[in-house]
């Protein structure tokens, strides 16, 4: 039994595809074999965050064109078993995203993967709707401001009509919110909503917080999986996202302001 | 002749759709003589009531094959008895041909007695979800939303707005004219509120009333708001 798992946010420039990228990765390191795709046609990036784009030949739109298979387009993660990445064509547009050509490759993949993740193109048209139309769970990737929050508030009520499961009238797709680029101090000071105030808004569980980090820059401009960098906020914050995902408990350790060294040291015996 | 008596600003007349109650007869003979007498015998059950009453003669439930009438002596007769016949309705072409010599206006449509019409009962339209930005929400009655209604989204009901959770986006009761509906909230927090096409937006709206459970309504064309609570 597979999942497809939607990342999508309406809102561009949220951490979308750093967060496709971290989240399969995390999920492969714990041994689950996963699928990361690129939906985002004619603005490919998912393969530069996940560090293969010199080693694309085929790409998504040739498999629903039928103009090369679906194990030539697959790309095998050089990192960690279980991960393979399904790139997106830079040179088309969303329309090449045919229904009943997604429809066949995601077929395909839930034979093969025991997780799919999505990775939406930004908006609300085409290529974010083929994004989400086959997805059983939605990652709501939201940054701490108004105008990020009401485009996914928008996007999660798209999950509720735009999908085969409201089609279908099968439960509804289990919606999950991340907060990302979320600075604790900036929240305490009033410039940045807390993460209480996102989720009054946005009504839906808040699986985790990933704090605003170097990191994740780093980790895109190397093409390296945030995942990777253990010792970072950010790719902690994956890891915990990840095992709440798969049923572990962890603590939301981001929200609150992280010590500094010197307060550690005076204010903890 | 010199019209400085008149202020030049005064408005001579207004043009105004309206509604009036007038009296209605259907013609069910076309027998002048029966006519004559069922008339006389009615007026006399109540004798002034009918002096000076406009009339309109509803045709619609003739049939073609009934013979035909002196139509000017029919009006007559009404004219005789009190009544005034101002105009004509319904009717098919066989008849309507016949009393067009008559140049008495003629109404389109079939007056309707609408005796029989009940007030039909709209159920509410009940919402468990959260209504989403973007999202757009119509009821014909009563709307009841369970949960809370977010920034850019829309309901609109053609009679009262129920809104348990809080009201972020735009709520429009009353749509089709209902000057008595009314939106209640747990939490007015709304972007629009209007009622009957009366409207306030968040900039009008009294501050004192933000995030207070609180209700929306139409008095004497305008838009009150009134907390209420527990």
């Amino acid at each position: 039994m597979s999942t497809v798992i939607v990342v999508t946010s309406g809102k561009g420039g949220v951490g979308k595809t750093t967060t496709s990228a971290a989240f399969a990765t995390a999920l492969a390191l714990r041994g689950h074999s996963t699928v990361v795709v690129d939906f985002d046609v004619g603005l490919r990036n998912l393969d530069l965050i996940m560090g293969c784009e010199r080693r694309v030949v085929y790409d998504f739109i040739n498999v629903i064109n039928e103009e090369g298979n679906l194990n030539q387009a697959l790309i095998k993660d050089k990192r960690v078993e279980n991960l393979y990445i399904l790139p997106a064509s830079q040179t088309r547009d969303k329309s090449a995203l045919t229904q009943v050509g997604v429809t066949r490759v995601m077929e395909a993949l839930k034979e093969r993967f025991e997780y799919i993740v999505c990775d939406s193109p930004a908006g609300i048209e085409h290529g974010a709707q083929m994004a989400m139309y086959f997805a059983d769970v939605a990652l709501i990737v939201t940054n701490p401001e108004v105008s990020s929050v009401r485009d996914s508030d928008r996007i999660i009520g798209m999950l509720a009509s735009k999908t085969l499961r409201a089609e279908q009238s099968l439960d509804p797709v289990k919606e999950h919110l991340i907060i990302s680029r979320y600075v604790p101090g900036r929240v305490n000071k009033g410039d940045m909503l807390s993460a209480d105030d996102v989720q009054d808004i946005l009504a839906i569980p808040l699986l985790g917080v990933v704090p605003e980090s170097d990191a994740v820059l780093k980790a895109s401009n190397e093409g390296v999986p945030v995942t990777f960098q253990e010792d970072s906020d950010a790719g902690q914050a994956y890891h915990d996202i990840t095992a709440r995902f798969v049923g572990e408990d962890r603590p939301q350790r981001f929200i609150q302001e992280q010590k500094g060294f010197f307060s550690r040291l005076f204010h903890h015996p | 002749m010199s019209h400085k008596d008149t202020p030049p600003t005064q408005t001579a007349f207004n043009l105004k759709g309206s509604m009036l109650t007038i009296m209605v007869l259907q013609l069910h003979e076309t027998n002048l003589a029966v006519i004559s007498e069922q008339l006389r015998s009615k007026v006399a059950q109540a004798p002034g009531l009918f002096e000076n009453t406009p009339l309109i003669l509803d045709l619609s439930h003739l049939s073609d094959g009934q013979a035909s009438l002196d139509w000017q002596a029919l009006l007559d007769l009404f004219q005789a008895q009190g009544f005034l016949p101002i105009a004509y309705s319904g009717g098919s072409l066989h008849w309507r041909s016949q009393i067009q010599d008559l140049s008495l206006p003629w109404f389109n449509s079939p007056v309707q007695a609408n005796k029989n019409a009940t007030p039909t009962h709209i159920p509410a339209k009940i919402v468990q979800q959260p209504v989403r930005s973007g999202q757009q929400l119509v009821a014909e009655g009563d709307l009841i939303i369970l949960s809370m209604v977010s920034p850019g989204a829309e309901v609109l009901a053609g009679g009262n707005i129920h809104v348990y959770g809080p009201l972020h986006g735009r709520a429009l009761a009353g749509i089709n004219g209902d000057e008595h509906a009314r939106i209640f909230c747990q939490k007015l927090e709304a972007e629009l509120v209007s009622v009957s096409g009366q409207y306030q937006i968040r900039d009008e709206l009294d501050e004192s009333w933000f995030g207070k459970a609180a209700q929306v309504y139409l008095e004497q064309d305008n838009l009150k708001i009134q907390s209420f609570g527990v």
